[in-house]
């Protein structure tokens, strides 16, 4: 089955971008990238275990909404199972990401979360969540309190916006409209992203919906939705912009919609059998990392050089994730019972 | 002292923490204009406002994952179940993200949230309406289960639940909101931890919480009048139950009878009879006893009601049972 709407119906404002924000957007992508192309070797050797979902394709939407939030200060991520990056986007160290991964102790969350439960308090990541579209109501709790401490604890500090990036079959769970009602209702500042990538495992998205544009929900709920391509990060960037600074000004949620599509089997144990080679082939065409380098070069902002130095730059950034969680000590069996309880 | 109906003594202690604590809020269906299904929260926002004391919409799953995710991030909230049952609904943000989350993180974020509201059987209310659902939640691994009985352990426990800085299931029940009691004039906090010691005695151990310590103690009046001294422990907490203070009582009667209100399998009960066996095998002179409600959707029709729930005269009959054989 070669599924259609590759693109969205209405184009959308692009972000325009000096050199230095390309650059970073470009290293950003390019460490999500490389970091997943390294998951699957370590996997394949037996260096990690369980479910690991990769993200590779889907990079211009994790690098176009996050690091338009701001990362030093009270903007929060709620991620789902397929988060590692996310969590680089949101700032985690990759050190901190592989060594999770491996299940050490210097990982984000001690070793005791794995590929699907990556956290970190200091970058505000609000977890991976392994459960599909359980962190819709989290990340809306979370923006609830950035509410509440500005309206009920006179804080005018706070004014954080929470983005929660999910999938197009968390798209049908209760869950999802249940918190787009109650969002809008108290014009939470929430962004709820949800990464189209057309395929629940193996439920193709028009199977699954009965109707297959999930920007569409936003105003059915009284919020903007917003169809945008997720294979161009610029973009990405422009609507996660507008929908930011809506966010942070009070206006309340809004729903965006990435086209995107993966470029690997729904996780590493997955044989990826059943999309149509066709479909693929489409997708990989549009490979928004090409994408964000072609823009670059054509407009004059950088070198071809200086990207392939970044990519030389950030493959040893990667390779040195690996080296310290290869080296990194295994949780301490003594603290089996640690981090039950608060007090612990 | 201040003679106190018992969905008052919750409301004071909502009260004085929410005045206490800019953080703590109420959430729930019905929690503001209304004042809870069972008046504990009632006119209190006219006090606090919309925002804390927060009506939701009926979206169980999303109200209580919004109190996780708002725990995680400083507040602390109260999340109301209209009946406890209905947070059959909630189960996974109460089980995976309230209680494990903390773990999976490894120590990242804490989740300092109150879950309460109305539990147990009440009369003829219906299966769907007479859950006990502290049976279900008891194997969560980082849950609190609080279970109140009276108007002075309700306030002073909900008031350090409040104040715990990790999830807390906390037990009403329906039928004890009209119970009344003089409460202390001034602040008092109960710990979670610790069972409460309601009659000592020499002859028995008998082991309760709940609705079910009303039960017992009616059936305490006829045991006394025919010369049997029993010692009834409120468990108040069933995660984790406190079993320094059971053991001690055993070591003192070697005899255990447990009255609860949950179903018999996997209940409260079956859980406390294992660790009993497991810690105090040797000062048994017989094998502790359950009775428990039965393993049957609870019946509307009030004959067969008042069958499936323990009454005052079977608690009589198994606790002279338990002695006839004493050596
Ligand atoms: C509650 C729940 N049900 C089922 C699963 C198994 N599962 C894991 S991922 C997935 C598909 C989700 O697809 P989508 O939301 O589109 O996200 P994607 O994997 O494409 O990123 C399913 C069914 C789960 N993890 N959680
Ligand atoms: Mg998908």
């Amino acid at each position: 089955m070669v599924q259609e709407r590759v693109l969205p119906a209405t184009p959308t404002t692009r972000a325009t971008v000096t050199r230095e924000e390309g650059l970073m957007l470009y290293e950003d992508m390019v460490l999500g990238r490389l970091f997943e192309d390294k998951c699957a070797e370590m996997y394949y050797r037996g260096k990690m275990f369980g479910f690991v979902h990769l993200y590779n394709g889907q990079e211009a939407v994790s690098t176009g909404v996050i690091r338009a939030l701001r990362r030093d200060a009270n903007d929060y991520v709620a991620s789902t199972y397929r988060d590692h990056v996310h969590a680089l986007s949101a700032g985690v160290p990759a050190r901190e990401v592989m060594s999770e991964l491996f299940g050490k102790v210097t990982g984000c969350s001690k070793g005791r979360g794995g590929s699907m439960h990556l956290f970190s308090e200091p970058h505000r990541l609000l977890g991976g969540y392994a459960f599909v579209s359980e962190g819709i109501p989290v990340a809306t709790g979370v923006a609830f309190q950035s509410k509440y401490r500005r309206e009920a604890m006179n804080d005018p500090s706070s004014d954080g916006v929470t983005v929660c990036f999910f999938g197009d079959g968390a798209a049908n769970n209760g869950q999802f409209f249940e918190c787009l009602n109650m969002a809008a209702l108290w014009k939470l500042p929430v962004i709820y992203v949800i990464e189209n990538n057309k395929w629940a495992i193996g439920m193709a998205h028009e199977r699954a919906t009965s109707v297959p544009e999930i920007y569409k929900k936003g105003p059915a709920f009284g919020m903007p939705g917003v169809e945008v391509d997720g294979m161009d990060v610029l973009a990405v960037r422009g609507v996660a912009q507008e929908a930011i600074a809506r966010a942070r000004a009070g206006e309340g949620p809004t729903v965006i919609e990435a086209l995107t599509y993966r470029f690997r089997g729904h996780s590493l144990a997955d044989p990826d059998e059943l999309r149509a080679k066709e479909e693929k082939e489409v997708w990989s065409k549009r490979d928004p990392i090409t994408r964000l380098a072609d823009h670059l070069l054509g407009e004059g902002l950088v070198k071809a050089e200086e990207l392939k130095e970044i990519d030389r730059r950030i493959q040893e950034h990667v390779n040195d994730a690996v080296k310290f969680a290869l080296d990194s000590p295994e949780p301490d069996p003594k603290d089996l019972y640690k981090y039950i309880f608060a007090e612990d | 002292m201040a003679e106190t109906i018992f969905f008052n003594a919750l409301r004071e202690a909502t009260d004085e923490e929410m005045a206490r604590d800019p953080r703590v809020l109420v959430m729930g269906e019905d929690v503001g204009h209304y004042g809870g299904s069972y008046k504990v929260t009632k006119d209190l926002y006219k006090k606090y406002g919309d925002l804390r004391l927060l009506d939701t919409p009926i979206a169980e799953n999303s109200f209580t994952g919004m109190a996780v995710g708002a725990a995680m991030t400083g507040l602390r909230p109260i999340v109301e179940g209209m009946n406890m049952g209905f947070l059959l609904l909630a189960f996974n943000q109460i089980s995976n993200n309230a209680g494990m989350l903390r773990y999976t993180s490894g120590g990242n974020f804490t989740i300092p949230m109150v879950i309460r509201g109305p539990g147990g059987v009440g009369r003829q209310l219906g299966a769907e309406h007479s859950q006990r659902l502290e049976a279900y939640f008891q194997a969560v691994p980082g849950l609190k289960i609080v279970a109140c009985s009276t108007p002075y352990n309700a306030k002073g426990l909900l008031k350090s639940a409040i104040r715990d800085n990790n999830p807390v299931l906390f037990f009403e029940h329906v039928l004890l909101y009209n119970l009344k009691e003089d409460l202390p004039d001034e602040e008092y906090l109960l710990p979670l931890d610790k069972a409460e010691m309601v009659r000592s005695g020499e002859d028995i151990t008998i082991l309760t919480y709940s609705r079910m310590r009303h039960h017992v103690m009616q059936a305490v009046k006829t045991l006394e009048k025919e010369g049997i001294d029993p010692e009834v422990i409120d468990l108040i907490s069933l995660k984790p139950l406190d079993m320094a203070t059971i053991a001690a009582s055993v070591r003192k009667t070697h005899r255990v009878l447990i009255v609860e209100e949950c179903m018999k399998t996997g209940g409260i009960a079956a859980e406390l009879t294992a660790q009993i066996i497991e810690q105090c095998f040797d000062d048994l002179d017989a094998p502790p006893v359950r009775l428990s409600s039965q393993d049957i959707p609870t019946p509307y029709n009030g004959i067969l009601e008042n069958l499936t729930i323990v009454q005052p005269a079977q608690i009589v009959e198994a606790t002279k049972k338990l002695l006839d054989n004493r050596i």
